[in-house]
């Protein structure tokens, strides 16, 4: 069974439908990139997936390791290994870095009936993690995110992922806005997380991050289905042509 | 008819209150009768305050009033040292004094005290030091005015007395510790405290009110303190009264040139409670802050008024008072700043926050500016809010629980107040507090 399962997802934000049956199977150990143009779903699919609750489900269901997803709780959804890195990662003054990360992995590993790690574990983790990531020692002792610049938000998004090791990261538009330095220093981050247990889903609007983040898949979502699905050089072939090709057909179609 | 009534009841109060006729054994020396007397009458004249009083408007005492309450006797306390770990503050060392329903414990109160202090009863330096203590008890916080000052007087038979003598640091914590335990009745005490530092000193001072039991009390408590030039003094103010009782509390500060006094009010107890924190800057140069921070749930009522009076010129005051509330409990600050004429080149900045929890939590939220120096720099701002939820989710998003987001979010609005704790002992506990309170415990880094 793959590791997560989508059918039929359909669902709105207040009374319009942006999901409008969606099907999507992710193995793990594969890298996903989800495409398409502006307005055609994809961040509404990435919420609805780690459960924010702005969107309601219309249809449709989602298997995560056979779990029905859409019943748990965002929180559970990352119990239970689910990730994502958000488009945009929100401020929060007067919350340590540090201690965020601790108490996320520590809820984390409780929920699973893992031991806690202690001050000293938890440091020697996240040493670990930071050297392979790159990223400066300085972030962790500030408030979350407050004050980041955009790039240090987005490689802290990476820096969580790496510490809170989940089965599946869903990338929200981690692309957007890096310039070509930071853009390496994320996929890097992800590269060095790709692992056969683990998946990833990169959503994004550009085919740049992908020349750095191989995908094994690309589907191309548009007016809230997946149109297309291919290869890696699927992607080139949208960087070349646009989308404005895809709606086209789609027109024809209808 | 009315009136006569008022006046009946209001008696009954000052006996009940204070005891005054009780026939008091130890009546102490004439001037202190005089005060008492004076007060006593003042206490008659005015009553309690009503909600058509401005500065009571938000606040009714009337369940005060309402309360038969009897002055709480000198019973057997029942408090050993291992019992009384539970209200003062583990690893914070220094010196304590310890009151049971307003009666002194030399049992659970420290023997020794580092030289150049002195502290003790407030009896105890009537006798030893009679001239010191008549010509400043009383003087600052003026019965004439507020009425709970003069009940509060009118009882004054006892209390907590500090003297930093000239040059004088005292490095670790002097903590006067209040607590009310259980008595047969609702029960009053009048905790009084004097705080006398001389030129240059310095010195760390907490006050801590506490209810041991789930019972209902009221606190009615006056603080004087008042620092010659240069002082240094670092003062935590920290209640913990049963979630039943009545804690009303003035704090009269009286500061000259150069001294440096910062205040930390933490607020975690209470059913109705009333703080007010007045400063008086009576010299060039000084630095006043005045912070405080308080949680309020169910139907607490809390409300803190401070007013700090720029009297003199280059004083600078910081004010920031942050409000938790949830349940169906109300908040109010009023913040007043006077800056008078000479006060030039005044720096005053006040902010007050209020994070609720719950629909159903309230704040009336009040600054009150005046100003007659034309050189001067005032700010003032109130901030309310709820919890955001795109952080609430971000956090659960991370695998922290719904209850523990929200806690973790509600710790982060106070830290900036936590953090300018500088008892490592006290910010403990409220972390804890702050954080078990939901559930959060052993999270802490």
């Amino acid at each position: 069974m793959a590791l997560l399962e989508v059918t039929d997802l359909h669902a709105r934000v207040a009374e319009k439908e942006i999901l409008k049956g969606i099907n999507l199977a992710v193995n793990a150990g594969e890298v996903h990139a989800i495409m398409g143009p502006n307005g055609s779903g994809k961040s509404t699919l990435a919420g609805v997936l780690s459960g924010r609750d702005a969107y309601e489900v219309t249809g449709g269901n989602v298997q995560f390791e056979g779990k029905d997803l859409l019943e748990l709780e965002p929180e559970e959804r990352a119990q239970a290994g689910l990730f994502l890195a958000f488009q945009y990662p929100v401020e929060i003054p007067g919350v340590n870095n540090t201690y965020f990360l601790k108490a996320a992995l520590n809820s984390i590993r409780r929920s699973r009936g893992e031991e806690e790690l202690d001050a000293a574990q938890f440091l020697k983790l996240v040493r670990e993690k930071m050297k392979v990531l790159h990223i400066d020692p300085s972030l962790l002792n500030r408030p979350v995110n407050e004050g980041f610049s955009g790039g240090e938000k987005k490689r802290n998004e990476i820096f969580q992922m790496a510490v809170l090791d989940p089965k599946l990261a869903i990338l929200d538009e981690t692309d957007s806005g890096l310039d070509i330095d930071a853009l390496k220093v994320v996929a890097d981050g992800v590269n060095a997380l790709r692992s056969p247990d683990r998946a990833v889903i990169v959503v994004t609007h550009y085919q740049r991050l992908l020349n750095y983040i191989v995908p094994d898949f690309v589907h191309v979502l548009s007016g809230g289905k997946i149109v297309k699905s291919g290869g890696k050089e699927l992607a080139l072939e949208l960087e070349a042509q646009g989308y404005a090709w895809l709606e086209e057909k789609e027109l024809v179609a209808a | 008819m009315a009136t006569e009534t008022l006046i009946t009841t209001e008696n009954s109060y000052l006996r009940d209150f204070t005891g005054s006729n009780s026939g008091s054994e130890t009546p102490g020396p004439q001037w202190l009768l005089n005060l008492r007397q004076s007060a006593a009458l003042r206490f008659g004249e005015v009553g309690f305050p009503t909600r058509r009083n401005e500065e009571w408007r938000f606040t009714n005492v009337s369940p005060i009033a309402e309360t038969p309450f009897t002055l709480a006797g000198k019973t057997d306390s029942a408090m050993t040292a291992e019992t009384l770990s539970g209200y003062t503050y583990e690893g914070m060392g220094g010196t304590q004094l310890v009151f049971v329903n307003g009666h002194f414990q030399p049992d659970l109160s420290s023997q020794e005290f580092p030289a150049g202090v002195t502290v003790s009863t407030l009896s105890a330096a009537m006798e030893a030091s009679p001239e010191m203590i008549e010509a400043q008890l009383g003087r600052w916080a003026k019965f004439t005015t507020q009425a709970f000052v003069a009940l509060n007087t009118a009882a004054l038979e006892d209390g907590a007395f500090v003297h930093l003598e000239r040059n004088t640091v005292v490095k670790e914590p002097i903590h006067l510790l209040f607590l009310s335990t259980p008595n047969a009745g609702p029960t009053v005490s009048h905790p009084r405290t004097l705080i006398i530092a001389e030129a240059n000193s310095q010195a760390t001072i907490v006050e801590s009110y506490s209810g041991t039991a789930d019972t209902v009390y009221f606190t009615n408590a006056v603080t004087e303190i008042t620092a010659a030039e240069n002082v240094v003094i670092d003062h935590y103010k920290v209640q913990r009264e049963s979630r039943k009782a009545f804690h009303v509390a003035t704090m009269q500060l009286q500061l000259a040139r150069s001294t440096n006094f910062s205040s930390h009010s933490v607020g975690l107890g209470g059913l109705l409670v009333r703080n007010d924190a007045n400063a008086y800057l009576g010299g060039e140069g000084i630095e006043c802050t005045l912070n405080g921070v308080y949680l309020g749930n169910d139907r607490q009522i809390i409300d803190n008024h401070t007013e700090i009076d720029h009297a003199m010129p280059h004083c600078n005051s910081h004010e920031i008072y942050k409000g938790i509330l949830d349940g169906h409990s109300r908040g109010v600050f009023n913040g007043k700043i006077f800056v008078r004429e000479d006060a030039q080149k005044t720096d005053a900045k006040q902010t007050n926050q209020t994070l609720l929890l719950s629909p159903t939590a309230q704040i009336d939220t009040k600054p009150q500016l005046e100003i007659f120096a034309d050189d001067v720099k005032c700010t003032h701002g109130a901030t309310i809010g709820q919890l955001s939820d795109e952080a609430l989710f971000y956090l659960r998003a991370r695998g922290i629980s719904k209850d523990n987001a929200r806690a973790l979010l509600t710790y982060a609005f106070a830290s900036d107040i936590v953090s300018r704790i500088k008892i490592d002992a006290i910010r403990a506990q409220l972390d804890q507090v702050l954080l078990a309170d939901r559930a959060l415990q052993g999270i802490a880094l």
